[in-house]
């Protein structure tokens, strides 16, 4: 995408810290979708395919694996990463950290949506490190899980 | 599924069953697909070298997905993880033959959290081809 090519230094802007972007429009959890993920990953806890055994848990359906919102919530970070004020070079970038709090497991039926605020930037021997936070709420705007996703852009290097 | 896990009969220093969980391109195809990450770097060995990788790489958060099954599988419900973090420390590289990769997990127990709350802290260490792939890699789990 980006055909700018920064040769110096650019550090992010860290008045961006504390911004929150606006919600993403709700992604609807599908049991299908959850079955997709846990065989990806080679799971086969019946909580995730079996709306049964999910309900001998206490769960109303089916639920997702711990790290399934991820997909959600890095693409609510796109409003972010993209910004193009914060002019962030998203070829430099890494994952770095991830941490999930969860007030309940995502499940089948969800409406999930997502706001991301900026955390945090910092920089760490030259890289610029940015930390993410996603809040994912169901449609009766309760809490479900913060996503705390850490990107480290990579300082250019003597690389064109 | 797996027996309950009591609060009461677990201790810090407590071991959680140690798995080996395979990884090879079919699997990291399978995982682009599965969670929407397209990044080259997973699936085009081309591509992973012109950026520096010595091969393909495992997502991330396929290590990460497979690494809280050590917990999920000792709990049984998937759904008494509280929390879950992660750093990213070295890559899972994946060769394209038909052994491919194995990511290592072990975990124990590093702390008891809260009495009431029945919450303990569980440290995991996963290892491929004899390196650390994930540091700072630990779950808060409530127990029965």
């Amino acid at each position: 995408m980006s055909t700018l090519e920064v040769s110096e230094p650019m550090a992010l802007d860290q008045s961006f810290v504390g911004r929150t972007y606006p919600a993403t429009e709700p992604y609807e959890v599908g049991r299908e979708k959850i079955r997709e993920f846990a065989e990806a990953i080679g799971d086969a806890n019946p909580a995730y395919t079996d709306p049964e055994a999910a309900a001998s848990l206490g769960h109303p359906d089916v639920i997702a694996p711990p790290t399934f919102v991820f997909a959600i919530t890095y693409k609510a970070a796109g409003q972010v990463v993209q910004d193009p004020q914060l002019a962030l070079d998203y070829s430099r970038v890494v994952h770095g950290d991830q941490k999930f709090a969860y007030s309940r497991p995502v499940r089948a039926g969800d409406r999930l949506a997502v706001t991301s605020t900026v955390e945090s930037i910092k920089s760490l021997a030259g890289n610029d490190v940015l930390t993410i936070r996603g809040e994912v709420h169901d449609a009766a705007g309760e809490h479900v899980v913060t996503a705390h996703t850490t990107l480290v852009v990579r300082a250019a290097t003597e690389e064109a | 599924m797996a027996a309950e896990i009591k609060y009461a009969d677990v201790e810090v220093g407590t071991e959680l069953p140690e798995q080996v969980f395979p990884v090879t391109r079919a699997t990291l195809v399978q995982y682009a697909g599965a969670s929407g990450d397209f990044n080259p770097i997973h699936w085009n060995e081309k591509f992973a070298k012109e950026v520096g990788l010595p091969d393909v790489i495992a997502h991330g958060m396929f290590t990460m997905a497979e690494a809280i099954r050590v917990v999920t599988d000792w709990v049984g419900d998937p759904g008494a993880v509280v929390e879950y973090g992660v750093r990213f420390t070295k890559p899972v590289v994946v060769p394209n033959d038909d052994e491919g990769a194995t990511i290592e997990v072990s975990g124990k127990v590093a702390a008891k959290l809260d009495d009431e709350a029945r919450t303990v802290r569980v440290d995991l260490l996963a290892r491929s081809a004899g390196q650390k792939v994930l540091g700072m890699s630990r779950a808060v789990v409530r127990l029965a």
